[in-house]
């Protein structure tokens, strides 16, 4: 076989061209007729009558609370995960999951039977504060934490398995306690997957839907987030929603500059 | 994974032909004027679930052979699929507006039926809700349809009507969602219709709203322009206006326009 045969077989074959481009056109398509369609000219009005300013803020809090909530209980559940031998805990991986493979709306219902009025916990809390969580702001970032809070800990759980258990070990031998280790010694080994998995646990979190329209209420200016607000809009004033995409395509962007490491390089280069 | 993926994209793709095929098999139209048959799809506000799922059911046993399709959800979300080209062949709409915005896809619009408000609560009326005003108290959670949709834009008239300033814990996607909160007894009331809150007999409990308080508004019903059934379509719409039709509506406590 000559060089030059060679370099054709090992080109790119003729029937993988097409249907890549069109695979590519079609992913691209969407999102860039959404911004030739924005009406520029009227975004500020758009975003002064429709709310935005506010489903924006209450967006940013709730996301972010979640995020802090999903950091505090999903990095020690991750070593669990990754850690611990015994029975059972393939079981608990799969609890993980669940939220990863419902569609949100049912995560909704399920948020109603947990914790609505008439919930399973909802309902003694309610007797015991007169507090409900279904339609008010601790009730979008709960639903939020539900759905979001398993990329975090999947993300962390790869990391503490193949971290470098030796900086452990010396550090036992040097008579730090177990928990001292953790904080100090294994957390800082994979920071890099811990901020990796609240990247994404924050997007998620802030571009979620089905589960905080559903438990959260949809109200202007108390739990009427961006993605939820993009619902009311496209009913009111079709025309008007694709200018409510632009600052969650920012954040898009933001996830895919902070994490290209990750996504953006081939694996083998 | 990927070879899934690939796979579940194909059968979507693929159960979306089989589903355009069909409508347009479904739509192929009646033999001739006197013997109707085929398929048609309606649109409807989901204020009208009841009323029209027993209209569906007469007309289809008085015209064997047609099959009415039916579809409920908010007026307004309607109305966007509709000019956005869902294949529809009738649209009943819960207000003018939401009819209006289709223009040239819908016209000769009749106004069939309309209807008003009422407070729903939970059964045992927990927080004691007596009128309009009482929904403004703090502590009192209230649900409302949307802004967006008609029943949302009539719960605004009323409690300006009312002078109250209500702030609502839920603002839902439909009516039906609305009732649903109240059902479940999630929040302490919510504002439907009362055609609604008798269809709900026994699951939530309605507290009437004076008319000098109460506001209404207005069904039109259309054969939109691009019906594959127009026979089929305009038959469906005049059983709707006929006496029958208009029994079963007003059984269901909708007034005439």
């Amino acid at each position: 076989m000559t060089h030059a045969r060679q370099r054709a077989a090992l080109g790119t074959p003729a029937v993988v061209l097409p249907p890549a481009l069109i695979g590519l056109l079609f992913l691209l398509l969407p999102t860039l007729a959404m911004l030739v369609r924005t009406p520029w000219s009227r975004l500020g009005a758009i975003y002064r009558d429709q709310h935005v300013w506010a489903a924006l803020r209450i967006s940013l809090e709730s996301s972010l609370e979640a995020t802090a909530a999903s950091l505090v209980f999903g990095v020690p559940l991750a070593w669990l995960l990754a850690r611990v031998r015994m029975p059972g805990i393939g079981i608990a991986r799969a609890i993980v999951t669940i939220p990863l493979v419902l569609p949100p709306v049912i995560g909704g219902v399920a948020l109603f039977n947990a914790f609505g009025r008439k919930g399973l916990l909802g309902s003694p809390i309610h007797s015991v504060l007169g507090q409900d969580l279904p339609f008010s702001f601790p009730g979008i970032v709960l639903a939020q934490v539900f759905v979001a809070m398993p990329f975090l800990v999947i993300t962390v759980e790869g990391a503490f398995r193949i971290s470098d258990r030796g900086v452990e070990e010396a550090a036992a031998t040097l008579g730090a306690s177990r928990s001292r280790i953790f904080l100090q010694v294994t957390v800082p080994l994979v920071l890099p997957a811990i901020v990796a998995g609240a990247v994404l646990c924050w997007a998620r979190a802030l571009g979620e839907f089905g589960a905080t329209l559903l438990f959260g209420g949809n109200v202007p200016g108390s739990t009427q987030t961006l993605p939820t607000l993009v619902l009311s809009v496209f009913q009111r004033d079709p025309a008007d929603a694709p200018a409510l995409a632009l600052p969650l395509m920012a954040v898009a962007v933001v996830v895919l500059v902070g994490l290209r490491d990750k996504w953006l390089r081939p694996i083998a280069s | 994974m990927k070879p899934a993926l690939t796979l579940a994209v194909a059968a979507t793709a693929l159960s979306l032909v089989a589903c355009s095929s069909s409508a347009k098999a479904g739509g192929g139209g009646a033999a001739s004027p006197s013997k109707l048959s085929g398929a048609i799809t309606v649109d409807a506000a989901s204020s009208l679930t009841e009323a029209f799922d027993a209209l569906k059911s007469q007309f289809e046993t008085a015209h064997p052979g047609t099959t009415i399709k039916l579809n409920y959800g908010a007026s307004s979300d309607l109305s966007t699929q509709i000019s956005q080209g869902a294949p529809v062949d009738v649209f009943a709409s819960a207000s003018e507006k939401n009819m209006q915005s289709l223009g040239s896809q819908a016209v000769g619009a009749k106004d069939f039926v309309s209807n008003t408000l009422e407070i729903a609560v939970p059964p045992g009326n927990p927080a004691h809700i007596g009128s309009v005003t009482d929904l403004a108290n703090p502590g009192v959670k209230v649900a409302v349809c949307d802004p967006a949709v008609p029943c949302g834009v009539v719960a605004q008239q009323v409690f300006t009507n009312a002078k109250v300033t209500v702030q609502p814990k839920a603002s839902l996607a439909d009516v039906k969602s609305t009732l649903a909160a109240v059902e479940s007894g999630e929040v302490d009331a919510g504002l439907v219709y009362v055609t609604d809150v008798r269809a709900a007999a026994g699951k939530v409990v309605g507290v009437p709203i004076p008319n000098d308080v109460n506001a209404s508004t207005t069904y039109p019903i259309a054969v939109l322009k691009g019906s594959t059934n127009a026979v089929l379509a305009r038959a469906f719409v005049a059983y709707v206006q006929s006496a029958a039709g208009r029994n079963v509506l007003t059984a269901d406590g909708f007034e005439q326009p």
